[in-house]
């Protein structure tokens, strides 16, 4: 299903859903998307794909016509290999020299809340391969998932102000890591050393949409 | 040099931006109030990370700028907003400054927006805010130079990309692309838009009549991905009702209130429920939250959203809305087609800049 976003843009939907089959062929799709002339972007989600387009270049009628065909094209058995990457993490709490570095999360919480233990949790959490659905919220931050259901929560009912750069932390049927600084609702689990976005770098994003991860325990940062 | 000005794809636009040129320092900020940033046409092609495209709030006040001083279209220029800049040249140079809501004072002499004027070393140079709009855009000849990041010296304060720019701050220009003498004293309601005609101010298709700013301006928008998902009765209300623009707005989005508010009858009732799957928006996008009140994503705005979008504003209106002042403005919406929309843009984009 498409239909304009304005007149600059076009969203194509395929499905209604928030589901990893789907998904995949979200992304699929969005990489023939991308040889499109007069396509200057594109944001995949879970199930739909916003292309934004350049309406000097075209109309939205030619548009239409051009990812329909790319959609006729899209052959669903040939599922292309995605780039998987290992996140290290440090779950639970992070003491440092002094109060400043001290990176406080909600394990032991959320394990009780969910009446698994501490070590539990961090197993559920770090057997499965997930899928990065989408980008947004902040630069660079994934959505993944699918959570195993023994680990589904609702958010958190009052945001915290300040969430670290690097908190790892799952909400829903979804995990996901702060690239900065920022407000966040989901429940801190642990800690990645890495750096998820540096705006200088040449390639500024340590994730892209449709990517495939694993988290790895580490014992110490 | 020449530049050519034809019409560019955003593409090739965005091309221009990594060119390494000389620059040289060309004004002291002396005293600022309110935001000022860079911006340039926006930051493409890092939406799907998360990254909002930036870019100034009213593109026809940016381009405009340029376009009087011969820069490269992409080039970068002040955006101040709601504040007042005085600005000291170190300098020869000619300045462009155009937006909506402003005055500009060199010592004795007030420049009417929408005009360039040489400035020569040593003088100083005011924009004072006055009323009838937001943004005003400063730009000068050659373009200022900063660093590029991801493509772009367009600011996104809240991501840390680019600074707010402050009082004591040196910018840098590149090299003109043309002698400042032949830069100087344009009027943008009196540039030949073609070879064969001068522009007669009086003519609808020059210069700031293509623009007509207003705090009663219709605004032009097409309907939304979900727009099916309001009852026929929310609808109404939207195209029916008149607006202003809550006081606290920014660069991410304007927050509007119906005048007739607090009235139940005056909320954008939905039939469907269900929370929406984040999904892509533009700048322009008109998000419903579950108050019924609208709310329209700016430049800043998120790459993706959860509300659902009852219509988004046609890029020829999106200046309008971008000037207009918060409790003051009186806002309505017009539905126009898609095709309808994309045709008043081009001739904008070819008559106008």
């Amino acid at each position: 299903m498409l239909k304009p976003l304005g007149d600059s843009a076009i969203l194509v939907q395929l499905g209604d859903a928030i589901d990893p089959a789907l998904n995949a062929r979200v992304h699929a799709l969005d990489a023939i998307l991308q040889s499109i002339p007069a396509v200057i972007e594109t944001v995949p989600a879970y199930c739909t794909i916003l292309v934004h387009y350049d309406p000097l270049a075209t109309t939205y009628n030619q548009i239409k016509n051009l990812i329909e065909e790319k959609i006729s094209q899209l052959d669903e058995s040939t599922h292309r290999p995605s780039r998987r990457l290992e996140i290290p993490v440090l779950y639970g709490s992070v003491s440092g020299p002094d109060a400043s570095t001290r990176l406080s999360t909600s394990l032991d919480l959320v394990a009780s809340t969910l009446a698994l233990s501490p070590s539990e949790l961090i197993r559920l959490h770090s057997e499965r391969e997930y899928t990065v659905y989408m980008m947004g919220f902040t630069p660079g931050f994934p959505y993944m998932g699918i959570l195993d259901e023994r680990l589904t929560l609702p958010r958190l009912s009052t945001p915290r102000t300040r969430v670290p750069a690097g908190s790892v932390a799952i909400a829903g049927s979804q995990t996901g890591i702060y690239p900065v600084d920022s407000p966040g609702g989901w429940h801190i689990i642990g800690h990645t050393p890495l750096k998820l976005f540096d705006p200088m770098s040449e390639n500024p994003f340590l994730f892209a949409p449709g990517n495939t991860v694993k988290f790895v325990p580490m014992e110490s940062l | 040099m020449t530049v050519d000005r034809r019409p560019q794809t955003l593409r090739q636009a965005q091309d221009n931006v990594a060119v390494s040129r000389p620059s040289s320092a060309v004004i002291e900020l002396t005293d600022l109030t309110g935001i000022a940033t860079l911006q340039d046409s926006g930051r493409r092609g890092w939406n799907k990370f998360g990254v909002p495209t930036s870019g100034a709030m009213d593109w026809f006040a940016y381009q405009a700028a340029n376009s009087l001083l011969n820069n490269p279209p992409n080039s970068a220029v002040i955006e101040l907003g709601l504040g007042e800049i005085t600005l000291h040249a170190l300098r020869n140079t000619v300045l462009a400054i155009t937006g909506a809501g402003y005055e500009v004072e060199n010592y004795i002499w007030t420049f009417p927006l929408w005009t360039t004027f040489y400035v020569r070393a040593g003088w100083t140079v005011r924009i004072k805010k006055t009323s009838g709009g937001n943004w005003a855009y400063i730009a000068i000849a050659g373009g200022f130079d900063s660093p590029v990041i991801m493509n772009s010296r367009s600011a996104y304060l809240r991501g840390g990309i680019g600074s707010a720019l402050k009082a004591g701050d040196v910018l840098h220009s590149f090299t003109p692309t043309k002698e400042l003498l032949k830069l100087a004293a344009r009027d943008f309601d009196a540039v030949p838009r073609d070879l064969s005609r001068a522009c007669d101010p009086q003519d609808k298709s020059c210069g700031t009549n293509l623009m007509p700013y207003s705090q009663t301006p219709t605004i032009e928008v097409i309907p939304a991905p979900q727009a099916d998902w309001f009852t026929p009765e929310g609808i109404r209300i939207f195209y029916e009702s008149e607006y202003t623009l809550s006081p606290s707005f920014d660069r991410m989005g304007y927050r509007l209130a119906s005048l007739l508010s607090p009235s139940p009858a005056k909320v954008i009732t939905k039939k469907i429920t269900k929370e929406l799957i984040s999904e892509g928006m533009t700048m322009g996008s008109i998000q419903v939250p579950a108050d019924g009140q609208p709310i329209v994503m700016m430049a800043d705005a998120p790459t993706a959203g959860g509300y659902p979008k009852i219509a988004n504003v046609a890029r020829a209106s999106l200046p309008l809305l971008a000037q207009c002042e918060a409790g003051v403005s009186k806002i309505r919406f017009r539905e126009v087609a898609v095709e309808e929309a994309q045709e008043k843009y081009k001739l904008l984009c070819r008559a106008g800049l």
